[in-house]
């Protein structure tokens, strides 16, 4: 425990202090801490899958409070209190329809357990597994909440539990170790994403073509080196995006892979759209709306080319779908940086405020990190489950994420 | 930060309210009201005694009934040209004297921007309405049209009266502008009325009256009165005067095509660069689309052209010094290169004398055009400079070929004073004017880059004690905005500053957006600084108003719809090096890799739909007035 404990605190320590950034390097931490906070988390024999719900769940808090912009976190979180659901849920079916076919083969104190707790709570159960495969629906409202649904299953499982310890622990353990192998599975995908959408790219770029992108992403860096190895040529626009220049970062890895890549200022973004055929970029987050959050001065590529009808293409591992639907998220699932980036201390820093509250600062210095760019603005999402329109994104979100885990 | 932006529907209904001279009326009463009552009857005389077709040329007759005989309406136009042309004076016109001759001219070595502003704005605002006889004296060069070819005509032998006639059509023609047969029958109209009302006035003796000292007479008078008594003395040297239309068109043909060349024009740019004084070298890595634009390796010729200095006899070091300015971006922007650029010229004209068997005429243009083609080299020409350039070799021709060497030499430097103080100056000066009228308490203004115009707004503004908040928006690689941001600073202006790219976040809270423009064309497109037609898109989607400030001598008749078929490349090596960001290396040792191109733009076309007024020296009009303003003031150009 206090490993795992320990673990926690420096990983929310580097959340907090901006140490890990990207949504997949923070994806890929967040699950795998929540997969040791799983193994090493010692399960009582009543209500193991509540108990490691609660467990997943104080982690997340610290977790996403550390960083709560970068939402991959809590998108990971979410995931993985499904997988407990699910697995938990899965668990209990196949034990009540291994009860109801194999009545007779079982052993006694299996039989004692379903005369006992089963018959009571099976309607419940039934009201649970409604709950968490199909989030919310109008039937799952009128059948009672689900929090109540599991809480009688239990109570009453723990209730009669003393006599079959050896029993139980083996379910436990299958429980725990049908987690760990979904977490696991949640590992495998967020990082073969890359792959997943790489795949699609020669569905989408034709020869010749002129690609917009500006940020950093790894994705998009896949994505435009799967079509050219496919002997697609096409040529490259990087926008250097100025505070970071996350742009030349970018242009240095296509050139090195080979492809035709420019690199222009960001206010040239408008001039050269109209001779760009698409524009690609990868998403910070998703949202439940099919708005995304981008690298800063994306807002400005979409709008221009919503002017020059340019298709916008958002790469999006499924790890960056949010299920929340934002609120104002310019301003408050965004993040301000340091003006040292901008303008150097040195010469304004007579104006500048430092927090001092001395009277009015004369200058202010803005420096976000993050732009969003609304869903009419996106022409199609590539996810590493295919292509998505905007308006398909809560669809798919509710494949993803079960309704209870929703507000953490 | 916290409140956001208050319900739109604050946002100032007025600012689609455009019109032609001022936003309100009050004001418009006002400026009627300040101009000194001398000069608007000092003004009306020489117009109105004119035939009224000869008044039909006049350019400020904004908005034109074409073919208009009644009698009321050249008196009407006649008031609308005081009132446009002498408004400005009544705040800044002691401005022209102390300007030119004093701060300008007497820095010889980086004309910055900045020094530039400070060196007149203050006097500007501080002495108002002094110096009324050379506002006289601008007054009346800026009475259009009938003054020159009065001139020309006058001095005429009657034979080559006929020629003179041609030749103005020619020019007229060949500046594209497209002229009905009614309008062309007009011109002709008004020039043989302008010739018999000269013929009488020329006969009957005007004295010689120095210049602008009375108001009640024109510089132009005074020209003409000159000339007639010398008469007999130019005549001589005036012997191939039957030629004194084609050197001029020629030029124009030679000139016309230079700003645009197309780079991709292999035989041409073979041909350029044996002429060429600036041995550019070409940059390596181009990027494809952009082949019909020079694109030269930066800060390589400097030094070279350095110590040419001395060498080059046929440059002109005055243009020689302007040209290395452009090339090493001492001086940048619009106005400040047009006006090192004319005041280049006029050295060149003050040390200018007309070699043996040549005309001055003739010998001057090619001279010009030589010393412009050299700063072409240094760096493409803004449309200001080219509308400049058309100005000074307009007057060139059109200097009436019996003025003395000495006297055309005056002419030509109070004509060259006078654009730089009438077209520039005073234009900004309108501009503020009508600017400030657009700023109220409480707003926050937004602009980008660092336009002159819009500088002086915003200093204007906090002059008037307005209360109101600026964000400066800018990029890289110039980074201009930091200066504009330092100017404000230290004047006590409230700032906020960002890069281009955060230009959605802070655009919640801006109430106006002021640009500055490069030019503007004829359909309504501003050509700018690169990143403009951004923040007027974003603007635009977030329902903010954009105002774009621009003097109406860098109008120009040319349409263009992208940013790529026109345009100019900076120095792609800027891109790669970040300035001041030693962290920021992930490009070096790539910039010779045939893969990585940069490509550094200088200029964006920002269509006209996301612009709401553009607010110039002719007052504050749509975009869709603006060929209107280029028509009137071609005609302006090409007559006074």
């Amino acid at each position: 425990m206090p490993d795992v404990q320990s673990m926690v605190v420096e990983f929310v320590n580097k959340l907090r202090k901006r140490k890990i950034e990207g949504s997949q390097a923070t994806a890929k931490y967040t699950v795998e801490l929540l997969r040791s906070v799983i193994s090493q988390h010692r399960v009582p024999h009543a209500n193991q899958a509540a108990a490691l719900i609660d467990a997943v769940k104080a982690v997340g808090e610290q977790l996403v409070a550390a960083n709560p912009v970068e939402l991959a976190v809590g998108n990971v979180v979410r995931r993985v209190l499904h997988i407990i659901r699910e697995e938990d849920l899965s668990l209990t079916t196949a034990a009540m329809a291994g009860l109801d076919l194999l009545d007779a083969s079982d052993d006694d104190d299996e039989d004692n357990c379903k005369g006992i707790g089963y018959p009571a709570m099976s309607a419940a159960v039934v009201a649970a597994a409604r709950s968490t495969l199909r989030p919310p629906s109008l039937q799952t409202l009128l059948e009672g909440t689900p929090e109540s649904a599991t809480v009688p299953y239990t109570s009453s499982s723990g209730a009669d539990s003393e006599s079959k310890t050896a029993d139980k622990s083996s379910i436990t353990r299958k429980l725990k170790h049908d987690v760990i192998e979904g977490v696991n599975q949640l590992i495998h995908e967020i990082a073969g994403c890359h792959e997943q959408i790489a795949e699609q790219a020669i569905e989408h770029i034709h020869q010749n073509e002129v690609i917009l992108t500006l940020g950093s992403s790894r994705t998009v860096l896949e994505f435009l080196c799967a079509a050219k190895e496919k002997k697609r040529s096409f040529r490259v626009f990087v926008a250097e995006g100025a505070p970071r220049y996350q742009g030349h970062l970018l242009a240095k890895e296509l050139v090195a892979r080979g492809l035709q890549t420019t690199v222009i200022t960001d206010s040239a973004v408008f001039a050269m759209i109209s001779r760009v055929n698409m524009v690609i970029i990868g998403a910070h987050a998703v949202m439940a709306n099919g708005g995304v959050i981008g690298p800063v001065g994306v807002n400005m590529a979409a709008l221009a080319a919503q002017k020059h009808a340019v298709p916008f293409v958002v790469l999006a591992g499924s790890h960056k779908l949010c299920p929340l639907y934002p609120h104002n998220p310019e301003v408050l699932l965004n993040e301000l940086r340091s003006p040292s980036e901008l303008l150097d201390f040195g010469e304004f820093s007579d104006c500048l405020d430092f927090g001092a509250g001395s009277g009015s600062p004369l200058l202010q210095v803005v420096n976000p990190t993050f732009d969003y760019v609304p869903p009419n603005l996106v022409s199609l999402f590539i996810t590493d489950t295919g292509g998505h329109n905007p308006s398909y994104m809560y669809r798919l979100i509710a494949d993803y994420y079960s309704a209870d885990d929703l507000v953490m | 930060m916290e409140s956001r932006r208050n319900p739109r529907a604050v946002v100032d209904p007025k600012v689609r309210q455009v019109g032609f001279f001022t936003s309100s009326q009050p004001d418009s009463t006002q400026q009627q009201q300040q101009q000194p009552d001398p000069i608007a009857s000092a003004s009306s005389p020489p117009v109105s005694t004119i035939s009224p077709s000869g008044n039909s040329l006049s350019p400020v007759m904004i908005p034109p009934p074409r073919h208009n005989s009644s009698d009321t309406f050249p008196l009407r136009g006649a008031a609308a040209a005081a009132a446009s042309a002498v408004s400005p004076s009544s705040f800044s016109y002691s401005s022209r004297r102390d300007f030119p001759d004093g701060s300008m001219t007497a820095s010889p070595g980086r004309v910055s921007r900045g020094s530039f502003i400070k060196s007149y704005v203050p006097v500007a605002s501080s002495l108002p309405g002094v110096g009324i006889d050379s506002m006289a004296a601008a007054k009346s060069s800026s009475v259009p049209a009938t003054g020159l070819t009065t001139v020309s005509v006058v001095n005429m032998p009657p034979g080559l009266s006929e020629e003179v006639q041609s030749d103005q059509k020619n020019n007229s023609k060949s500046l594209k502008e497209k002229t009905t047969k009614a309008e062309r029958r007009a011109l002709q109209e008004a020039q043989r009325a302008a010739k018999a009302a000269a013929k009488a006035e020329g006969g009957g003796k005007v004295p010689p009256v120095t210049s602008g000292s009375v108001a009640g007479t024109s510089v132009k008078a005074a020209k003409t009165a000159k000339p007639t008594s010398q008469k007999n003395d130019v005549v001589v040297a005036a012997g191939p005067s039957e030629k004194k239309g084609g050197p001029s068109e020629k030029d124009r043909k030679k000139d016309a095509p230079h700003p645009r060349m197309q780079y991709d024009d292999e035989s041409r740019v073979v041909k350029a660069k044996r002429r060429a004084v600036v041995k550019q070298t070409e940059a390596k890595n181009r990027v494809e689309l952009f082949r019909h634009l020079p694109q030269y390796e930066h800060g390589t010729q400097l030094p070279d052209l350095e110590t040419k200095f001395f060498q080059l006899d046929p440059m002109h070091p005055a243009v020689y010094k302007v040209g290395l300015q452009y090339l090493s971006g001492d001086i940048s922007g619009g106005n400040a290169r047009c006006i090192a650029m004319l005041q280049a010229f006029q050295e060149v004209v003050k040390d200018y004398s007309t070699p043996p068997e040549k005309t001055l005429n003739r010998d001057m243009t090619a001279k010009i055009s030589s010393y412009v083609s050299f700063l072409i080299e240094c760096r493409p020409l803004s449309v200001s400079m080219g509308n400049a350039i058309r100005f000074v070799k307009n007057r060139i021709a059109k200097l009436p070929i019996t003025l003395s060497e000495s006297e055309a030499k005056a002419a030509l430097q109070s004509d060259i004073e006078m654009f730089i103080n009438e077209k520039i100056i005073v234009a900004d000066n309108v501009i503020v004017k009508h600017a400030v009228t657009k700023i109220r308490d409480g707003d926050v203004l937004l602009t980008y880059g660092s336009p002159t115009a819009v500088e002086m707004v915003l200093l204007r503004a906090h002059e008037l004690r307005k209360k109101f908040r600026v964000l400066v928006v800018d990029s890289r690689p110039k980074l201009e905005g930091q200066l504009l941001l330092r100017r404000l600073i230290k004047r006590g202006i409230n700032c906020t500053y960002t890069h281009i790219n955060a230009i959605s976040y802070i655009m919640h809270e801006v109430t106006k957006v002021f640009l500055g423009a490069s030019s503007v064309l004829s359909n309504g497109t501003v050509y700018s600084r690169v990143g403009t037609a951004c923040v007027a898109m974003v603007a635009n989607a977030f329902r903010v108003p954009v105002l774009v400030c621009c003097e109406a001598y860098k109008f120009h008749e040319r349409v263009q719809l992208d940013s790529i078929c026109s345009n100019e490349l900076g120095d792609p090596n800027a891109i790669s090096k970040v300035r001041g960001r030693e962290d920021i290396n992930y490009l070096d040792g790539l910039t010779n890799n045939a893969n990585l191109q940069f490509l550094n733009l200088m200029y964006d076309a920002t269509p006209s739909d996301y612009i709401s007024m553009i607010i110039t020296d002719y007052g504050m009009v749509p975009p869709t007035s603006v060929p209107v303003i280029v028509r009137e003031y071609q005609k302006e150009h090409v007559l006074v």
